[in-house]
């Protein structure tokens, strides 16, 4: 029995994503199960092992954990990606909120219409550069360290760079305004590990295409009228 | 100056109520500054005190806090409503994170339009009775201990019992078909810092009116 968690969810990025890159920040090599027919989460479902019956759902350390934000939170502190005290890990959960609420903006985006898109890509763009990207630039500029959080590479760190190269993946020049931004990017992408994910072959997963969404919506039944925010 | 936590917001639940019943049922005085006016609210973000230009915000500990669910993880922190261990804390996140999903749904529910209150109503109530309250009815007779996790009262016993409570004032039923939920709901009422955030004159808000609707939507420009 292999003791590498286990993720289920489907080939794409979704709400798993931001675990795939936390576990791969932090060195962890994991197994991913896609979800493909309804039939298969319908077994998940009948299994119990989908305690709110939704996924994610990551079999790790003996649990079968749902709810990404307590994924996540167990992963991070698991390998000491979540600050060295109560203070700096309420830092790093605030931090962390905020480029959740971003990449938020952006999860919902491949289930628009046409039209609603293009609406949302504006927001996305002015929501980063007017409301987020200023703090994370204002943060790094303030104490001209390396990372967000306690001169130590964290949690926050992993999903700011996550939040970065989606937001680019709107507007690639989404960064022009923000040199600190710039800077972290290449600083964080140049980690080893996270260089590793970086390379095509690596679990990350590609901008989610139509196929994709044609797969939520078959296997959960859900998503078919999604209005922008 | 008072080391009490300071909780600025507006004078209603929100997001806010929830931070309020952590800190009451830890037993700790809070002090409340309510916004009433928009140019209070741009003055706040003008002073750079909130993060991401949002409230809740929570002054606590010298911190100028943000981000309802930071603001709680470190309140449950600090004060040893957080389990013993890491696998205690990974079950008390997803049960806190799941109730918290419906908890979504009462949130927006006084904003919904007319025409979709009715259908509102109806998916909180189906969500509560089919996804939520069986989770934690099924937890507490699979142990039959008194609070969720580590035999010991946490977080989530607070979170659920705030949940149970916003639901039966939109479904007063609701929890017949949940004998372990009615015993947990007598349990957590009788517990003494909780007990006196029940009563009347505590911090503990009333349900959202059309006055607080018309507030956020004013302060908010929504």
């Amino acid at each position: 029995m292999s003791t590498k968690p286990k993720l289920y969810y489907f080939d794409g990025r979704g709400k798993m994503e931001s675990i795939r890159w936390l576990l791969a920040a932090a060195g962890v090599e994991f197994e991913e199960e896609f979800l493909e027919t309804r039939d298969q989460y319908e077994k998940l479902l009948q299994g119990g092992s989908l305690l709110f019956q939704q996924v994610p759902l990551v079999e790790m350390d003996g649990m079968k954990m749902v709810q990404t934000r307590a994924i996540l939170s167990y992963i991070a502190a698991k390998y000491n990606l979540y600050g060295k005290d109560l203070k700096e890990r309420a830092l790093i959960d605030m931090y962390v909120g905020g480029t959740d609420d971003l990449m938020g903006f952006i999860l919902m985006f491949p289930f628009l219409s046409a039209e609603d898109k293009e609406k949302q890509r504006a927001l996305i763009v002015q929501k980063a550069t007017g409301r987020y990207f200023p703090v994370y630039e204002k943060v790094l500029k303030d104490h001209g360290q390396d990372f967000l959080v306690g001169n130590s590479f964290s949690w926050a760190d992993v999903h700011l760079l996550e939040a970065i190269l989606m937001v680019e993946e709107k507007k690639s020049d989404v960064l022009s305004g923000f040199p600190q931004l710039q800077a972290f990017k290449a600083r964080i992408s140049s980690i080893p590990a996270i260089k590793k994910f970086l390379e095509p072959g690596s679990q990350r997963k590609p901008v989610p295409d139509d196929k994709y969404v044609e797969t939520v919506r078959r296997v959960l039944r859900m998503y078919y009228d999604v209005k922008a925010n | 100056m008072s080391g009490k936590p300071r909780l600025i917001y507006l004078n209603g639940r929100g997001r806010m109520e929830s931070i309020r019943w952590l800190l009451a049922a830890a037993g700790v005085e809070f002090e409340e500054v309510y916004l009433e006016t928009k140019e209070h609210f741009e003055k706040l973000i003008k002073d750079g005190s909130l993060l991401f230009q949002q409230v809740p915000l929570v002054e606590i500990d010298g911190m100028k806090m943000v981000q309802t669910r930071a603001i709680m993880s470190y309140i449950a922190g600090k004060y040893n409503l957080y389990g013993k261990d890491l696998k205690e804390r990974a079950l008390i996140d997803m049960y806190v994170e799941g109730i918290s999903d419906l908890m979504q749904m009462i949130l927006m529910f006084p904003f919904s339009p007319p025409d979709a209150k009715e259908k509102n109503l109806e998916s909180i109530k189906e969500r509560a009775t089919n996804r939520y309250f069986p989770v934690f009815e099924k937890v507490l007779k699979q142990h039959g201990q008194d609070f969720l996790v580590g035999n010991k009262f946490s977080w989530a016993d607070v979170q659920l019992m705030e949940a149970i409570l916003a639901v039966e004032e939109k479904v007063p039923d609701v929890l017949s078909g949940f004998p372990q939920l009615q015993v947990f709901k007598t349990k957590m009422s009788n517990m003494p810092t909780i007990k006196k955030f029940l009563q009347p004159g505590s911090p503990r808000k009333p349900p959202p009116d059309a006055h607080y609707v018309e507030t956020v939507l004013k302060i908010f420009k929504i």
